[in-house]
C-alpha cells in the first residue's frame, strides 16, 4: 500500500492536491453557548434537571446571604447588639474564637499549642508536596520528633510514673521494673509464637524489642521536667482536641488497618485468626459504645487508685475503633491486586515484606487512596462524639458557649453551628480535594 | 538416528553449543494434585546445564504447572527437585537461594505497573542482590539495550506495546544474572506481530547457552533452538526428543494428534 501525499507529484488528474481549509465550527459548538447546550441543555430531562438546579440554588443563596452578610450584625460588646437580630452574630463569635480553638486552655500558655500547630505544619507540608525534599527527613520529624514535642508542649510533660501491679512501694522503679517485665513477656510469647509458625523469629522478636525501646524512651523524655505549666487535659478543648485525636486516629489507624489487612490475608492460621477477631470487635460495636466504655466501664476493671486520662482513652478507642475500618479499606485494594504482581515479585526472589512494601501495598494502596480519605473524613467528624464523654471538641465547645447568659440572642446558636459547619467542611474538603491531586498524580496511566 | 540428525541440521543450522554434563535440573517421581485433581504424576526431568528445552501439550496438560514447581511458584507434594545443587523443601532461605538463580517469563508480562521500566529492572538487584543503585541502574540499561528499548526506560510498563513489555520482562529477568530461565507462553498474550521481536530475544539468549525452559506452541522456535522438545498430557510426560525426530517423527498417538492440530 502506497500513500500518496499532496505534495507529491501526482500524474493523476482526478488526485486531489490541494485540501479544502477548516472551516470554523458553528457557534452552537464552541464558546459558552455551545458549553451550555452541551453540558445543561443537552436534553429534555437535562434542561428540567438545569431549570431545577437553578430553583434550589435560589432558594438557598439569597437567604444564606441575606443571613450571614446583609442582615448580620457585625460590630458589638454583648447580647444587646444582637437581641434583636435577624441575622448571624458575628460580635459573639468574634468573643468566643479563640475558645472555640483552645477550650479552656489557660491564657498564658496558649503559645504551646500554637508552636505545636506550627510544628505541625512544617512537618506536614513538605510530605504533602511532592516536589519538595527531604521526604525521608520529613516523615523521621514527622513519626518520632513531632509526637513527643506535641506530647511535652501540651501537656507539660514531668510525668511521674507509679507503677501497677508489682508489691513494692510506688514509684518510678516499681514502673521500670515492670516495664522490663512486660517487654520481656510479650518479645518471648511473639519470638516463640513466630517460631512455632516457621516465621522469621529472631528478626520479629528484635523488631519488637527495638518497639519496646522506643516507648521507653518516649516515657522517659515524658518524665523530664522541661520547666513548663501542667495543662491537665480537661482544659482542652475547641479546634484542637479535635485536630488531637483527629490526628492520633489517622495517624495510628493507617499503619495498624494495614497491618491488620496483611494479617487477615496472611497464610498463618493464628495471625489471621486475631486480626479477624479484631476487625470484627470494632467493626462490630458503634463508636459511641466504645466511647462510653472507655470512659464509664474500664475504671471498674481497673485496679483501685489506677486512672487513665479520658483524652488518652478517647483517643485509644477512636485509633482503635478507626484501624478496624482501615483494615478493610486496605484489605479491598490488597484483592485489587491480581496474582501475577505477586507471582512476579516472588520470581524475583523478593522476601514478602519486600514484596509487600516495594510492589503490593504501593500499588494497594493507591487503589484505595478514596476509601483511605474516606474514613479520614468520616473519622474526623466522628470527634465531634466525644462530647458525650465530657471533652468538648469543636462542636462541644461551640455548644457550650450557647449557656453564656451574656451572649444569648435570637441568633446565637444559628451562627455557632454556621462557624462549626463551615471549619469542619474547610477541613473536610482540603482532605477530599487533596486526595483527588494525589490520585491523578499517582497513576501512572494503565493498570498491569 | 544419526542421519536425520545431520540432515535436519542441514536446514535450519541450530545452534550447536557445548552442553556440560552439569546437571541444573532434575526432578524425580514429581507428583503434585489440586485438591482431588491430579495435575503432575511421576514426572521425571534432568536438565543439563546449557540445555534448552520446550515443553508443549494441550492446555492442562500441566506444563505451566511443572516448570511454576521448579521456582517453588507451586509446591509439589511428593517427589524431589534439585535446582542448581539446592533441594527443593519448605525451608524459606533455600527457595530465596533458587528464585535468585532462576529467571521466569510469564504468558502475561507481570510487570510493576507503578514503577518505570528502568524501576523494573532495578528493583530485585538492589534489594535482593544488594546492589548499588547505581551499578544496577547500569545493568538494566545494558540489558534494555540487549532487548533493544534502552529508550524507553523512564516510561511506565501501561505505555508500552505488549511485545516491548514482554522484553521488559526477558531484561527484568536477566538483570537478576540467573543461571536459569524458564518460560511461560512467553508469546500467548501477544499480537501476532510482536511474536517475533520476543522470539528473537529468546534465540539470543539461547546462543548464549542459556539453560532455558519454555512453555511454548512456536514449534519454529522450538525447531531452532531446543535441543529437546517434551510433550506433556494429562500431567504426564508423554514423549521427548530431539525436535527435528519430534516433529518429523513423533511416536506416540497423542503427539500426533497434537502435532497435527497446532501444525495444520
Amino acid at each position: 500500500m502506497t500513500m500518496t501525499h499532496a505534495d507529491e507529484s501526482t500524474s493523476e488528474a482526478y488526485v486531489r492536491d490541494r485540501m479544502v481549509e477548516d472551516a470554523a465550527p458553528p457557534s452552537s459548538s464552541v464558546g459558552a453557548i455551545g458549553w451550555m447546550r452541551a453540558n445543561l441543555f443537552s436534553s429534555i430531562p437535562n434542561t428540567i434537571l438545569t431549570l431545577l438546579g437553578i430553583y434550589i440554588v435560589y432558594l438557598v443563596v439569597p437567604p444564606l446571604i441575606e443571613f450571614t452578610l446583609v442582615n448580620a450584625v457585625w460590630e458589638g460588646e454583648d447580647r444587646t447588639a444582637c437581641a434583636q437580630a435577624h441575622g448571624a452574630c458575628w460580635p459573639y463569635v468574634e468573643a468566643y474564637f479563640w475558645t472555640f480553638i483552645y477550650g479552656r486552655y489557660p491564657d498564658p500558655e496558649r503559645w504551646r499549642v500554637n508552636l505545636t500547630f506550627f510544628l505541625f505544619a512544617i512537618g506536614l507540608v513538605p510530605l504533602l508536596v511532592p516536589q519538595m525534599p527531604f521526604k525521608r527527613e520529613g516523615l523521621i520529624y514527622m513519626l518520632a520528633f513531632f509526637p513527643v514535642a506535641a506530647l511535652i508542649l501540651l501537656t507539660g510533660g514531668d510525668f511521674t510514673y507509679a507503677g501497677f501491679f508489682l508489691p513494692m512501694p510506688e514509684g518510678e522503679l516499681r514502673f521500670w521494673i515492670e516495664f522490663l517485665l512486660v517487654a520481656a513477656a510479650v518479645t518471648g510469647g511473639i519470638y516463640l509464637l513466630t517460631r512455632e509458625a516457621g516465621g522469621n523469629a529472631k528478626g520479629t522478636a528484635l523488631s519488637i524489642l527495638a518497639g519496646f525501646g522506643v516507648l521507653a524512651a518516649l516515657f522517659f523524655v515524658a518524665s523530664i521536667d522541661f520547666g513548663l505549666v501542667e495543662v491537665e487535659t480537661p482544659l482542652w478543648g475547641g479546634l484542637l482536641v479535635t485536630l488531637v485525636i483527629a490526628v492520633t486516629g489517622i495517624a495510628a489507624s493507617l499503619p495498624i488497618g494495614i497491618a491488620l489487612a496483611l494479617g487477615r490475608r496472611s497464610n498463618l492460621p493464628i495471625v489471621r485468626l486475631i486480626s479477624v477477631i479484631f476487625i470484627e470487635f470494632w467493626r462490630g460495636v458503634p463508636l459511641i459504645t466504645v466511647l462510653f466504655m472507655s470512659s464509664v466501664m474500664l475504671p471498674l476493671f481497673l485496679p483501685e487508685g489506677i486512672t487513665f486520662d479520658k483524652l488518652l482513652r478517647a483517643l485509644i478507642g477512636v485509633a482503635l475503633f478507626a484501624s478496624a475500618y482501615m483494615a478493610e479499606v486496605v484489605r479491598g485494594g490488597l484483592q485489587a491486586i491480581g496474582k501475577g504482581q505477586y507471582e512476579g515479585a516472588m520470581a524475583l526472589g523478593l522476601r514478602y515484606w519486600q514484596m509487600m512494601s516495594k510492589i503490593i501495598l504501593p500499588q494497594a494502596l493507591t487503589l484505595v487512596i478514596p476509601g483511605i480519605v474516606n474514613t479520614f473524613i468520616g473519622l474526623f467528624k466522628d470527634t465531634t462524639l466525644v462530647l458525650i464523654i465530657g471533652l468538648f471538641d469543636l462542636l462541644g465547645i461551640i455548644q457550650s458557649s450557647y449557656t453564656d447568659p451574656n451572649w444569648a440572642s435570637p441568633t446565637q446558636s444559628h451562627t455557632g453551628y454556621l462557624v462549626a459547619a463551615l471549619i469542619f467542611w474547610v477541613f473536610c474538603f482540603s482532605m477530599s480535594r487533596y486526595s483527588i491531586y494525589m490520585e491523578r498524580r499517582l497513576d501512572t496511566g494503565h493498570k498491569r | 538416528m544419526s542421519e536425520s540428525t545431520g540432515a535436519a541440521a542441514a536446514v535450519s543450522e541450530p545452534p550447536r553449543l557445548k552442553i556440560s554434563d552439569e546437571i541444573a535440573i532434575e526432578m524425580v517421581g514429581v507428583n503434585k494434585w489440586y485438591g482431588d485433581f491430579h495435575v503432575l504424576k511421576d514426572i521425571d526431568l534432568t536438565v543439563k546445564r546449557g540445555e534448552r528445552i520446550v515443553i508443549c501439550g494441550p492446555s492442562g496438560s500441566g506444563k505451566s504447572t511443572m516448570i511454576r514447581c521448579i521456582n517453588r511458584l507451586e509446591e509439589h507434594q511428593r517427589g524431589n527437585i534439585v535446582v542448581d545443587g539446592i533441594e527443593l523443601t519448605d525451608d524459606l532461605k533455600r527457595i530465596d537461594e533458587i528464585r535468585r538463580e532462576v529467571g521466569m517469563v510469564f504468558q502475561h508480562f507481570n510487570l510493576f505497573p507503578h514503577l518505570t521500566i528502568l524501576e523494573n529492572c532495578t528493583l530485585a538487584p538492589i534489594w535482593v542482590r544488594k546492589m548499588p543503585k547505581k551499578e544496577a541502574e547500569d545493568i538494566a540499561m545494558h540489558y534494555l539495550e540487549r532487548v533493544k528499548i534502552p529508550e524507553q526506560a523512564l516510561k511506565y510498563p501501561g505505555q508500552l506495546s505488549g511485545g516491548q513489555q514482554q522484553r521488559v520482562a526477558i531484561a527484568r529477568s536477566l538483570c537478576m544474572n540467573p543461571r536459569i530461565m524458564l518460560f511461560d507462553e512467553p508469546t500467548s498474550a501477544l499480537d501476532p506481530e510482536m511474536i517475533k521481536e520476543v522470539l528473537d530475544v529468546m534465540v539470543g539468549l539461547a546462543e548464549e547457552g542459556m539453560t532455558m525452559l519454555c512453555v511454548t506452541h512456536e514449534m519454529g522456535f522450538a525447531r531452532q533452538v531446543a535441543n529437546r522438545v517434551i510433550f506433556m498430557d494429562y500431567g504426564q510426560i508423554i514423549e521427548q526428543n530431539e525436535p527435528e525426530l519430534f516433529f518429523d517423527n513423533p511416536q506416540h498417538d497423542r503427539t500426533k494428534l497434537f502435532l497435527s492440530q497446532i501444525l495444520h
